[in-house]
């Protein structure tokens, strides 16, 4: 045999046997004792958390990601009526309405929902999903800027069309990017249907500069990113209000205060909500599943999992958030089927006004 | 025997690739059950998809010419030119062809973007601007130019431009009249290959283009993927398609010009170390432009996966093998990417070669050839045709081959929407095209008659084909794996869209990672990078190795 002809059944061996090894780790399929979760690629939940639910419901958990918030939903809404499986995770409240029109989800009331405050629960009347968690859209500032120019930073949205904040704000494009989306909803909110694109056009000639994605925005052009490694040209960036804890996570000795922080006024509130799919295989481990993801075990471990607050007023948020976090008293809010209604229509209106 | 060794090839693009695709579309285009062909006057009428339409073709065209103007001298280079490195050096730049696109945008933001290695040496900002792209472009395509044409270069016989020489003919004269019409149809093939992929190029256009710029391919995802407007993607899908199918068609046709009669020598017989001022200077001169333009990303991605809170150091690396340094953005241990990206590679690989490899041999086999009188059977037609159509899934975006798996194939059997093997399959439709091109040339160089001589001696066809074919393709079956396997690795777009147990790949991983804010997760995802960068390099080393002398593929 040859030095090639043994590479060759080497080669060949090694693909088939690493084809069928993993192969055979593959996950089988739906069955009484498997209930499948469907999420985003946000989606996180800690190991020890998830195998106690499996334990105590004697169900397997399999949990199926997709893109995006955005791209996971719209994959909800394609496969409709035959869906890939038992509960979806996070619909978003500017996209529950095209969700819950297109009639994806089943009626369920999960256990503990007395603990979820009245105004994330926006489908109180029929059940259809449960608020699982919320976060806010703030606009970050870095607190170095604007110490070292003994510039107070700005607080509302108001603010940031004042001169001293020139060219200091990145934004994300609404169209592709979900907190510019957001943030675009945000003024809408606070200025109104009329009022939004008069607010913006002050913004873009204070200079607002607009990219694609939140990861160009907050990694590469925000100052305050430790990410940018002090190369970004923009002290004020449009993100979450948990991005200044977790800019102070895994930092040794922890410092006083987080290197930025959330110009408060400025919030739009986003509520994460989980269903039980319609036509879901396995409705009854569907159920359970969405109590286990109302429980406060779960509940509790959503802020480090995934970096937002949970719904219950009753479960415990780590010290990095109380210390580090802001307070946001009173983000704004729209409804969620004016959003679905108008949302096509104001991307386009921004983008002519924003990006031309 | 030739059906059905065409059945696999064929029923594997039916199913994944055709069905999912037309299904997809069909739903885009349907309306209760009525064909509504009226959605195409009003998403071409739109100012606004003209002027998408428009930047495409434009960005497309520029970014061939400038791959082009750049890479011909390269490619004379590595074909005449003997120097010490050489073959390290062809491997290398052929390292982007392979690289995802998110890794490429990063490291170009990192190098001419704001806050970027140029800017702080020079001011230098290429971000947001069209120059941007066309760089990253000439990055990507580089050796696509350097292996098609500087493969054949490095065959053409120097004696007879030296002829010519002799003759009278001045250094320029004769290379124009004897040099260039040999290399022509390979500089047109190479050309059509570059504006195919920048036709359709994603990633580049969203990463470095800012919002301003959008090809068809980004305005196809974000109609899908953001609005789920599916009239409007079908619609811009099939004019995509079209110019694509145009654009493979001449290509078809410039490849079998370029079949003409040649006279190829060893490309080692015709290297040699450069002489005068002259050949050295363009030696000097692509190796400079290789240093800045393809190795100079490269090298700040490394330098940014090293540049660790305290100085440089390897707490990146060490930090991928746990699962809680990522702070909740895996369930497992980011490293574990890593595994995942080779099983499904390798899976994606077997798929490839089977099914390429049999593409391949049906259209290299005798009796399709043209017959004695010159005309073309209706047969060869057809396996004409599915040359190209095995090229379509490089011009088809992936969000549509990836939604389009998503109601087409979710009725059992064909369950597959949640299935390990939804990944590689949809991998291996990228990585069959790159073993069809790799095969073809060297199946179709067998000599016919040491088939038929097999045959005359008794030999079966299958005993013949292991014979005669096996040892003279082998190499070229293994150059065709690990181009397949290096391709899977770094496919993104389809990968991404597909809703998939936990098992992210490395290009799905160092996304994750750099949506996430805090230092750690950047560096990760700069270190995760540079892994798959240097498997993905070592993949294209061994391939070096391998590559025949008389080896001139069209990738």
């Amino acid at each position: 045999m040859s030095t090639t002809s043994r590479i060759t059944a080497a080669a060949v061996a090694a693909a088939l046997g690493a084809a069928a090894l993993a192969g055979c780790g593959a996950p089988g399929g739906a069955d009484a004792k498997t209930v499948t979760l469907v999420s985003h690629d946000s989606f996180s939940v800690s190991k020890p958390v998830l195998a106690a639910f499996e334990k105590q419901s004697g169900y397997k958990v399999r949990v199926l990601k997709g893109g995006d918030a955005g791209k996971a939903v719209n994959q909800a809404i394609l496969s409709k009526g035959n869906p890939q499986g038992d509960v979806f995770f996070g619909i978003d409240n500017t996209l529950l309405s095209r969700g819950l029109d297109e009639g994806l989800f089943s009626p369920y009331e999960a256990k503990g929902l007395e603990h979820v405050p009245a105004g994330l629960q926006l489908d109180k009347a029929r059940h259809r999903v449960t608020p699982l968690d919320y976060g806010d859209i703030c606009v970050n500032y870095d607190r170095g800027y604007f110490a070292r120019h003994k510039i107070a930073p700005p607080k509302t949205f108001d603010d940031l069309i004042k001169p001293r904040y020139k060219g200091l704000l990145v934004t994300e494009n609404s169209a592709t990017s979900s907190p510019g989306l957001a943030f675009q909803l945000g003024t809408v909110a606070a200025y109104g249907k009329g009022g939004w694109q008069g607010y913006w056009k002050k913004l873009k000639a204070n200079g607002v500069e607009v990219v694609d994605s939140w990861e160009q925005a907050y990694n590469q052009r925000f100052s305050g990113s430790a990410a940018s490694k002090g190369k970004g040209d923009k002290p004020l960036v449009v993100s979450y209000a948990s991005s200044p804890p977790a800019e102070v996570l895994g930092k040794k000795p922890a410092p006083r205060q987080a290197p930025t922080g959330v110009a408060t006024g400025t919030c739009f509130r986003q509520i994460e909500f989980g269903g039980l799919l319609k036509g879901a295989p396995n409705e009854k481990g569907g159920k359970a599943l969405l109590d286990f993801l109302l429980s406060k075990r779960f509940q509790e471990d959503e802020p480090l999992q995934m970096f937002v607050h949970p719904a219950r007023t009753d479960a415990a948020v780590p010290e990095v958030f109380t210390k580090y976090g802001a307070t946001i008293g009173k983000p704004a809010t729209l409804a969620p089927e004016t959003i679905t209604r108008n949302r096509e229509q104001w991307i386009k209106q921004w983008s002519s006004l924003v990006l031309k | 025997m030739r059906l059905g060794l065409l059945a696999v090839p064929l029923a594997f693009f039916a199913l994944f690739f055709a069905y999912p695709v037309v299904a997809i579309v069909g739903r885009g285009l349907t309306d209760g059950g009525h064909w509504q062909f009226g959605r195409f006057g009003e998403v071409l009428g739109d100012p606004d998809i003209a002027h998408v339409l428009w930047f495409t073709v434009w960005q497309a065209a520029a970014s061939t010419a400038l791959t082009l103007l750049i890479a011909l001298p390269g490619a004379y280079v590595f074909a005449r030119f003997e120097f010490p490195g050489k073959q390290l050096l062809r491997a290398v730049v052929a390292v982007p062809f392979v690289l995802p696109t998110v890794v490429v945008g990063t490291a170009f933001l990192a190098l001419a973007g704001r806050g970027g290695l140029l800017d702080e040496l020079w001011g230098v900002r290429l971000d947001t601007s069209v120059w941007a792209i066309l760089l990253a472009h000439v990055f990507f395509n580089y050796a696509v130019v350097v292996r098609t044409v500087g493969g054949l270069w490095g065959q053409l016989d120097p004696r007879q431009e030296e002829a010519a020489r002799v003759l009278g003919a001045g250094r320029l004269a004769a290379w124009r009249r004897v040099t260039l019409p040999a290399l022509g149809p390979a500089v047109a093939a190479a050309a059509l290959m570059v504006f195919l992929f920048t036709f359709t190029s994603f990633g580049v256009v969203q990463i470095l283009g800012g919002p301003t710029f959008s090809t068809l391919e980004v305005e196809i995802y974000r109609q899908t993927a953001d609005f789920l407007d599916l009239p409007t993607a079908a619609v811009l899908t099939l004019v995509q398609f079209a110019a694509v199918l145009g654009v493979l068609a001449v290509h078809a046709w410039t490849v079998r010009r370029r079949e003409s009669a040649l006279r190829l020598v060893d490309a080692s017989r015709t290297a040699r170390r450069p002489r005068g001022g002259g050949q050295w200077a363009l030696l000097w001169g692509t190796l400079a432009v290789i240093a800045v333009l393809l190795l100079a990303p490269l090298v700040v991605l490394v330098e940014r996966s090293f540049a660790g809170p305290d100085g440089y150091s390897t707490v990146f690396y060490t930090s991928l093998r746990s699962a809680a340094s990522a702070e909740g953005t895996f369930s497992v241990a980011p490293l574990d990417a890593l595994w995942n990206s080779l099983a499904y590679g390798a899976a994606a690989t077997v798929i490839a070669v089977v099914v390429g490899g049999l593409a391949a041999a049906v259209l290299t086999l005798p009796r399709l050839r043209r017959g004695p009188s010159g005309r073309t059977p209706a047969i060869s037609r057809f396996v004409r045709g599915f040359d190209v159509l095995l090229m379509l899934p490089l011009g088809v975006s992936a969000v549509t081959v990836g939604f389009g798996f998503l109601i087409s194939l979710d009725t059992p059997p064909l369950d597959l929407r949640a299935s390990w093997w939804l990944v590689p399959l949809a991998q291996a439709l990228v990585g069959v095209p790159f073993v069809v091109r790799t095969m073809l040339p060297v199946l179709r160089a067998v000599d016919v008659r040491l088939r038929e001589a097999a045959a005359v001696l008794g030999a079966s066809p299958w005993r013949a084909w292991r014979e005669v074919d096996l040892p003279l393709v082998r190499r070229a079956l293994l150059i065709a794996a690990g181009f397949a396997f290096a391709v899977s690795l770094g496919e993104f777009g389809a990968t991404v869209f597909i809703a998939r147990p936990d098992r992210p790949t490395l290009p799905v991983a160092v996304a994750r990672l750099l949506g996430r804010a805090g230092e750690t997760n950047y560096g990760q995802a700069m270190a995760l990078s540079n892994l798959l960068m240097v498997v993905c390099a070592g993949a294209l080393l061994v391939l070096e190795r391998l590559r025949p002398a008389d080896h001139s593929g069209e990738f």
